[in-house]
Parts: structure tokens; sequence; C-alpha cells
């Protein structure tokens, strides 16, 4: 056993992340996150939330699941194994897909990158990274293709916000993998870097996946690394971009990807769930040749009356939050009609925003709901997803 | 600036400053931390009548719900509004502008010395 960046604390079993000392000497608070312990915030969630609305936040993710993928048939197999066509993206592209059950309920969300021809990286929750590198052996075994958790050797670091590319082009170090390139290449190469592609990147000469990518609702990055070099990079990036890069807990995540609408596994997303009922039919490659985990329970749909995900606005202050219950009415005779799966003041916009799952007929933009906050009725009305878009 | 060595505290993260039979309290600095940013206050209003160990108020951060224990039985002489109005005061100011409760009482129950909640808390 080597004392490798990224260990268990033999007393806590707990998971540390490579960056974990960096954290510590922030001063962050902990939290345990899929037997992680990671940063919940630093000092103020509010505040690192407006940072990353206005400046940059900076973003500790090696919790995260990097499964690789490789091999001749490995776009077929991944066609095969996720809802989507995978076989579709390019070189250097990504593209956000589900991993179904055969029942057509959700394993976990992913984000995907084509990496090399014959090579993908997998992208998945913390909690589910076991799930999905059995599943996607399992689904790929037929196909000339391997199967690789990299997890452990991957630490991964974002940092978002409308300040977010100048900072990654001003910080030193950048290059482009391959012969004869230098920062220039790469400042150029990140300006024209369109959303969801990625750039084989070198820093300080040790690889680096720099993906425009992000889970915050703004312009962003992400940054693969290997973990013995995740401390300096996100010290080099704190440098220079001084006061316009805050260091950012997954509190604040949490309340940013809520006003962008995104969904959050465990919340939004789950096994008894069909993608199209949490409003990402889309991302089901019905057209796609061939067969796929899950084909034939979506192409069924859901069950009539399966309740469908919302977005909810309240006045006031106060939030409904996930597992309160929605009713379609004030009074004590009112039907329970759904329930909340995430919610929060928000941060942006000053009021109350909450996810839930109602029953179809309640879910058209418009509706009047309300939410039992402990014990008091709240009115809430649906809202059209996200609750917050940057100005393009 | 209070001396927190001459507050009492509670099990619940609560301090609670005696002055004769009126007593002020609020929350304690490692109660405020663990919350993260306080973003709505619900207190009881002035002449509420009070049970000790009983829920009275909220204190809302972003994450999560805090309930608000009566430390003492009681009556409440005001509640803070500048907190209602402005709860960052509460991350800010825990043991100052950031008090919620002035409650009038005839007994005081047994509470924690300021060591004891040290030692509760591992600080």
């Amino acid at each position: 056993m080597t004392d490798a960046p990224g260990t268990t604390d033999p007393g806590t079993n707990e998971r540390r992340s490579p960056l974990d000392e960096v954290h510590r000497a922030a001063g962050a608070s902990f939290t345990d996150f899929a037997g992680w312990q990671m940063p919940v915030r630093y000092s103020s969630d509010l505040a690192e939330h407006h940072a990353v609305r206005e400046h940059a936040g900076l973003f500790d993710l090696s919790h995260m699941g990097e499964i690789v993928v490789v091999g001749p048939e490995a776009s077929d197999a991944l066609d095969y194994a996720l809802a989507g066509k995978l076989s579709a993206i390019v070189e250097g592209q990504a593209k956000y897909s589900l991993l179904l059950g055969r029942d057509g309920g959700v394993i976990d969300d992913l984000v995907i990158y084509r990496t090399g021809p014959d090579r993908y990286m997998v992208v998945a929750n913390a909690a589910n990274r076991h799930v999905v590198a059995e599943e996607l052996r399992a689904r790929t075994a037929p196909f000339e293709a391997d199967v690789f958790d990299e997890s452990d050797d991957i630490a991964l670091v974002a940092l978002q916000g409308p300040d977010a590319l100048e900072v990654l082009q001003q910080t030193p170090g950048f290059g482009i993998e391959g012969p004869g390139n230098d920062e220039e290449d790469f400042v150029a190469a990140l300006a024209a870097l369109k959303y969801y592609r990625a750039i084989a990147a070198t820093w300080e000469g040790a690889p680096v996946l720099v993906a425009r990518t992000g889970y915050t609702g703004e312009d962003g990055f992400e940054l693969y690394v290997a973990p013995e070099r995740a401390k300096a990079l996100w010290e080099a990036l704190q440098e220079t971009g001084g006061p316009r890069v805050v260091p950012c807990g997954l509190a604040s995540r949490d309340t940013l990807r809520l006003e962008a609408g995104m969904p959050l596994y465990g919340h939004e997303l789950s096994r008894d769930i069909l993608p199209v009922q949490a409003g990402l039919g889309r991302v089901v490659a019905l057209t796609k040749d061939g067969d796929f985990v899950g084909r034939a329970a979506i192409e069924q749909g859901p069950a009539e009356g399966a309740p469908v995900l919302v977005g909810l606005t309240a006045d006031g202050r106060r939030a409904p939050r996930a597992g309160y219950e929605v009713y379609d009415g004030e009074g004590d005779d009112a039907r329970k009609v759904g329930e909340i799966t995430s919610g929060a003041l928000s941060p942006t916009l000053g009021h109350p925003v909450a996810m839930a799952f109602v029953a179809p007929d309640l879910a058209e933009v418009g509706s009047s709901l309300f939410v039992d906050v402990r014990g008091t009725r709240v009115a809430a009305s649906v809202t059209a997803l996200p609750f917050y878009k940057r100005d393009a | 600036m209070t001396d927190r060595t001459d507050l009492k505290y509670t099990a619940e993260h609560e301090w609670v400053k005696v002055d004769g039979d009126t007593v002020t309290v609020g929350i304690t600095d490692y109660a405020a931390e663990k919350l993260g940013d306080v973003v709505y206050v619900d207190l009881p209003d002035a002449g509420s009548t009070v049970v000790a160990g009983t829920v009275v108020g909220e204190i809302e951060s972003t994450k999560s719900v805090g309930e608000l224990f009566a430390p003492v039985d009681g009556e409440v002489v005001e509640s803070n509004q500048a907190v209602v109005d402005s709860p960052e005061l509460v991350n800010s100011d825990p043991y100052g502008d950031g008090w919620l409760l002035k409650l009038t009482t005839t007994s005081l129950p047994a509470l924690l010395s300021h060591d004891e909640y040290r030692a509760l808390t591992g600080e």
C-alpha cells in the first residue's frame, strides 16, 4: 500500500479528496458525501453562490467517478449500454446521458466524453460509481471493449462563472497535448472551445482534460487531472484569479444547480422514475438503431397518471424542501398531488424555488399548488425550468 | 462585547444571558456555523407564553432548518425584529445583534456553564 493522495482515513473509513489539505487550510466545513469528506462551505454558502454568478468559483469534485470504456467497439457498446447515441459524438465532444435499468428507471445520470476514436470517459455520480462500473462491464461484455474504473487516478476541479475563461487563459503552464504547442495555442483553443467540448491539454507537463462543462448554469470549465497534481493546479488557479476566484463548497453547488433547473441524482432522478417524467425524454435516443438497455420500457412509457417533474416558485422566504408534500388546495379537504424533490430560497432570485413531482394534470405552467411547509400551506405556482438562465 | 463565559447554554446550542428575571436568548456561533447562512427566522410574538424545551421558532439556512427551543418557562417580552429583517445577523454577530428573544421568567432551570458547553461541542 502506498500513501497516495485521496486516501481513506483508517479511523473513520471516510474518503478524503487529494485536495483535503488545501480545504482544511482554508477553514472549510465538511460534509459526508457518498462516503467522502468534502467541503460543504468555506465561509458563506451565499457568498460562494454569488461569486459563481458574478465572477468565478472553484469546486473540488474529485469524488466523482470516472470510468473509461475503450476498444474498437466502444461506440457500439455504449450505444447499447446507455440511453443516448454515443457513437454520434466526435472526439473532443461531450454528451449528457443516462444509465437505465431494464425497467427504464434511471440508475445514474452521466456525462460522457469521447477522448479518442475508440475511447470514452464516463463520469458518474460518486454514490453510483461502483454500480455504473459494474453495469458497464456487464453490458459491454459481448463487445470488443474494456471497462476501467479510473476514479482513484483522476481528480476533478471545476472553475465556473463569467470570469472562468479569462482566469483559465491567464493561468500559466497550460498547453495543448502533442508536439509544438505552446500557451498561445491553448489560449486560442480555449476561447474557441464550445459548450460540451473538451481539449486534451497539459498543465506543467501533466495531461489535463479541459472541458467546457459544468453544473452551475454559468459558463465554466471542468479540469480532469492526476490526483498528485490537483493541489498545485488548484493553487495556480487561485493565485491567477485572486479575488475573482472563490473556493466553493457543495452547498453552493446545490443552490446553483437548482436555480439552473438541473436534476440531482437521488432527488429528481431515481430507479423509480422514467426519464420522460423528469423532462429528460430528449436524452433517450429512441431513433438509434438496435436495442439498448431499457428501450422496451421506455417505448411503453410511464403508467397513466405517473407524476412529472415541475418547477415551483413561491413568495416570501420559507423554502419548500425535499420530501415536503404538495397539495391542490389550502384546506383540510385538499388532495395530496405530489412531493418536493429539491428546494431552497434562491440566492440569485430572492424567493423560494423548488422542484417537485406532481400529478400530470397539475403540471402546466401557472398551476396553483400548495406546499406543506412544516404544517403551514404555502402557495406555489408551477414555473418553467430553469429558474435562472444566464445572459447569452 | 458579550463575555461568553458569563452566559449559560443549552444542549440545543442556544445561549442564555440572565439579567434578573429577564433572559436574552440566541444561538451559539457553533450552531450558526453548522447551519450555514441563515436566510429566514421565525420568532414568537411578544406576549406569547413559552414552555421550556418546546419549539417556539425556526432558523432556516439555505441548506437546512433549525428549531428554536424555549430554554426557560416564561413570556416573550421582545423578539428581535432586526434579525427577522436581516437574518444574516445570526451568522455575523450571534452573541450580539443576532440575539433572538427576550423573555421574563420566574424559575431558571439548570443550564450549562461555558465550560460544560465547550465540552459538549468539543471546541
